[in-house]
């Protein structure tokens, strides 16, 4: 992260038209990885109380504050344009899984996902847990916050990382971003104090893998020696192309029923 | 340990869904970086590497679709 920043700190940090895409990727992804982690820790608190939902929560934040502060000093000692094709691999990897499993959400293949059903999930399996732990279970609880937060922790590290790479201003907007959405699940989740069923996760994370995959590629090319003919203007036209292109896929590959059903909705 | 053996499990997880087309995307990546290291004019790497993706994701898809659901 911080090998980026230093060697594109020439890329101008005014260049807002860049640094909105990171903002917006990150704080979007980061929405989808919050909301689920708020669920299961939420569940931990409702079932065991605030204390072990909290030390468990608190320990993974901690742990992630770590690893971001020992590995990004190691970054800074891998050449550039390695660090640009690792992480534009791993990106392409994360961010077409997503694409791949929003696309098979809307082409009815995959089962859409249902926040207040994963919360009842996560209660009715803690409870089960807890029942038979004893004096145990607020550990047991502790764990499943500390999993929850230290699992989608590590994606929001990640993500800020892979879409921060353009350079100081990008990855400050990206953690500008990652952090907004944050504060604002914790927020909105602590007022309501329910499970925030009402994000529209699906939708998000189909963006969410657009704008990854996207960035994955101009990364990876970058990386690899190759150039861009458009600059950074290019990440623009790459999520446009393949947002269109997966519409595309999911209107050709829709079940005929499907594809009546949906027309008249 | 059976923690740290779970998080690792779920980290690959991350990247990892469907195995045939993390194997591609891996393969396009590197025919990718051979093709230009063989002298394939760098303005050219980006639109390839776009069209490559899109028919790994589209077979895939494809693929998936028309599997008898399990």
């Amino acid at each position: 992260m911080f090998a980026i920043a230093t060697a594109r700190k020439n890329r101008p940090m005014h260049a807002l038209w860049f640094h909105l895409p990171a903002a917006s990727a990150a704080f979007l992804a980061s929405m989808v990885e919050a909301v689920e982690a708020f669920t299961i820790i939420l569940a931990v608190s409702v079932v065991r109380g605030p204390r072990p939902a909290l030390l468990g929560a608190g320990t993974a934040l901690a742990l992630l504050v770590a690893l971001v502060l020992a590995l990004g000093p190691l970054l800074a000692r891998v050449p550039l344009h390695l660090v640009q094709a690792l992480v534009g691999t791993l990106l392409l990897l994360f961010g077409l899984r997503w694409l791949r499993k929003a696309m098979l959400r809307a082409l009815g293949r995959v089962a859409l996902h249902d926040e207040a059903m994963a919360y009842q999930k996560s209660t009715s399996a803690l409870q089960q847990d807890t029942a038979l732990a004893g004096t145990t279970a607020d550990w047991i609880a502790g764990i499943a916050a500390f999993k929850a937060m230290a699992l989608e922790g590590l994606e929001v590290v990640f993500i800020v990382i892979a879409v921060g790479a353009g350079g100081r201003g990008a990855l400050l907007a990206a953690s500008l971003g990652a952090g907004l959405a944050c504060l604002i699940v914790l927020a909105v989740g602590l007022a309501l104090h329910a499970p925030l069923s009402k994000v529209p996760e699906n939708a998000l994370k189909y963006g969410v893998g657009v704008m990854l995959s996207s960035f994955g590629l101009f990364w990876l090319i970058e990386g690899l020696g190759g150039t861009w003919p458009l600059g950074d203007a290019t990440i623009v036209l790459l999520m446009v192309s393949f947002l269109a292109i997966s519409g595309a896929l999911v209107a050709w590959l829709r079940p005929p029923a499907a594809s009546a059903a949906g027309s008249g909705s | 340990m059976k923690l740290l053996r779970l998080i690792a499990a779920e980290i690959f997880g991350l990247f990892v869904d469907d195995g045939s087309l993390a194997l591609a995307v891996l393969a396009a990546c590197l025919g990718l970086a051979l093709l230009l290291a063989a002298g394939l004019p760098p303005a050219w790497a980006g639109p390839l590497g776009f069209v490559e993706l899109i028919l790994i994701l589209a077979e895939n898809l494809f693929r998936t679709v028309h599997r008898p659901k399990s």
